[in-house]
């Protein structure tokens, strides 16, 4: 078996912007003294005269970001998700979402896989937050190609966005030839029929593992990845739902307003069926390493797999 | 413009900006007539605007970073000719586009704000817009010397000072007062040049009701470089209008009609005198 090969999606948001400067010549890339953590630190080594630190001020850059927009420039503001969409929240709301400025907020190390750090830096509520912002587009890649992929659709696309990256290395899932990214549409990963797992992110990978082992179980899951958290596919998870009649969530984000949430939403208006939020259940998270902590908070694919047996009794 | 004609200006913008309070029942005099003359001065002398062509590229932008003086700003805008000014009486009211703080969808206006501290940013953020695309316009910003207690004016000031944007010009409209009272009493910012000077800011002290102060200051600006200036604008809460002169009571409070009548009858007579000279 060939070996797993392991990106952070912060070092796809990176490589990404770097990448995407040349095509770009209006994309400029701000930070918060995070450059080095970020990975914008790629992107200022290629263009230094495009790269602006902020310093640790992350609401002034926020205001900086929606002026530069202002003048036809396309800003990327990066931070650390719970700087960016946590403390800088009131910030992205009056001065990018309500006059609809065409800035890319770029947040990383979003979610328990800060690891170490601890609860303090381990944001479970950024999509939640910027889900509620009017026009905002959230997005959540999988994987490399997929954060690669939505650097360069929020680029594409004239408003402004928000796109979530993880600290920690994870398997690249999407690397295929097929391989398309529509911002806003749902990818089917896998058929099934039995029930509809639907996740985001880095629970993606957990998701399609979990699906394995319910396979050795004589359980048929059909895998849905939501990468566009807003606007939501809801044709996608409507559709599915009608054909397995449940529907599990995964993400590593707060149950309380993210995918689990929006999904729920969704079903309620147009097909209601049981479904089982799987995510941070209400609680902070704590310092241990990534795969401690995605242990513990069961979002591994054995944990997830764990959860829907028991959601299936 | 001569400083007579500014002033007359003033003194109409001073109207319509309590037409158009008293006409919403609500919204905030008390900063907006403060800052009218420095308004007028902005969009009748020192920007490079065109009415007809509100956005158009080269334009100098101005961010009303105290934005809940929103009715100076749209009465300056109205007489200036970007709406009309009887357009003002639909303030704050449901389906106009008079919203009451500003929002960039108003022709003329180049920024939504008025959640303290956030203009001044953005405005920053033009200004280095500007620079690194080699674009000649200048940006200007009116803070307010209560909104100096937002942490956030003085993150941007750190950036502009930090950058050198002296295309940027911050004005600090100085009335002293703030919503629960004078600011020394509530929790003054004080010293303001003090305070700009350290964060690598040109500061010029003026009298926000003097023309001929006003534009020798933005003179000043303009011919200032390698960093950004700031106009400490000491003025009068409710300028011009004699029961809300100093009174932080009309910070954010409409007139009654009675009331309405005697301050329109205090700007008639300003204006009366104005045309005699």
């Amino acid at each position: 078996m060939s070996e797993v090969v392991k990106i952070a999606t912060r070092e796809s948001y990176g490589n990404a912007l770097k990448e995407l400067g040349a095509e770009f010549p209006n994309l400029v890339v701000l930070d918060a003294d995070l450059a080095a953590a970020t990975k914008t630190g790629v992107f200022k080594k290629a263009y230094p005269d495009r790269f602006f630190d902020c310093g640790i001020a992350e609401c002034n850059m926020m205001g900086i970001a929606a002026g530069l927009a202002t003048t036809g420039l396309i800003p990327f503001a990066s931070s650390f998700a719970m700087f960016a969409a946590g403390r800088a929240y009131e910030q992205v709301r009056n001065s990018i979402g309500y006059p609809h400025l065409n800035v890319k907020i770029g947040a990383t190390h979003a979610g328990i896989t800060v690891g170490e750090d601890g609860a303090t830096h381990q944001c479970n509520e950024d999509l939640a937050l910027m889900r509620t912002i009017p026009g905002m587009v959230v997005m959540c890649p999988s994987d490399d190609v997929e954060a690669k992929a939505a650097v360069r659709a929020a680029i594409e696309y004239e408003g402004p966005v928000y796109i979530r990256f993880g600290r920690a290395a994870v398997p690249v899932i999407n690397d295929r030839p097929d391989y398309k990214f529509e911002m806003g549409k749902g990818v089917l990963l896998k058929e099934g029929k039995d029930v509809t797992i639907v996740a985001t992110g880095i629970c993606v990978d957990s998701a399609l593992q979990a699906a394995e082992m319910l396979k050795a179980d004589g359980i048929d899951a059909e895998v849905i990845n939501i990468h566009t958290i807003k606007p939501l596919d809801e044709d996608i998870i409507v559709k599915s739902a009608t054909k397995t009649g449940k529907v599990v969530t995964v993400e590593e984000h707060s149950v309380i307003g993210g995918l689990g949430s929006a999904v729920c939403d969704a079903l309620c208006a147009k097909h209601p069926v049981p479904v089982k939020k799987l995510g941070m259940q209400d609680v902070f998270g704590e310092s241990g390493s990534a795969s401690a902590l995605v242990e513990k908070y069961h979002l591994d694919g054995k944990g997830v797999y764990a959860d829907i047996k028991e959601f299936l009794k | 413009m001569t400083n007579l004609e500014l002033q007359k200006m003033a003194n109409e913008v001073r109207k319509g900006i309590l037409t158009a309070v008293h006409s919403a029942k609500a919204g905030h005099p008390g900063g907006s007539l403060s800052a009218a003359d420095i308004y007028t001065y902005l969009y009748f002398e020192e920007m490079n605007i065109d009415p007809k062509n509100p956005n158009k590229e080269d334009r100098d932008r101005f961010v009303l970073s105290k934005g809940h003086t929103a009715p100076g700003l749209y009465s300056t805008l109205a007489n200036r000719g970007y709406f009309p000014v009887e357009d003002l009486k639909t303030l704050r009211k449901l389906g106009s586009y008079l919203q009451g703080h500003p929002c960039i969808h108003i022709p003329g206006v180049d920024m939504s704000s008025g959640s303290l501290g956030q203009g001044i940013s953005a405005a920053v953020g033009m200004a280095l817009g500007a620079k690194v695309q080699g674009k000649g316009n200048r940006v200007y910003c009116l803070v307010g010397d209560g909104e100096a207690e937002e942490g956030q004016v003085w993150e941007a000031a750190m950036f502009a000072g930090h950058r050198k944007l002296d295309n940027l010009c911050v004005i600090l409209d100085y009335n002293g007062l703030q919503i629960d009272g004078k600011l020394e009493e509530v929790c003054s910012a004080e010293p303001f040049a003090d305070k700009f000077k350290a964060f690598r800011f040109h500061v010029i002290e003026i009298n926000a009701h003097d023309f001929d102060e006003i534009r020798a200051a933005f003179k000043e600006a303009r011919e200032t470089k390698c960093q950004p200036t700031v106009i400490i604008a000491h003025s009068v809460k409710g300028k011009g209008v004699s029961f809300m002169e100093n009174n932080c009571g009309w910070h954010g409070k409409a007139p009654n009609d009675e009331e309405y009548a005697i301050a329109m009858a205090d700007l008639e007579k300003v204006g009366e005198a104005l045309c005699q000279k």
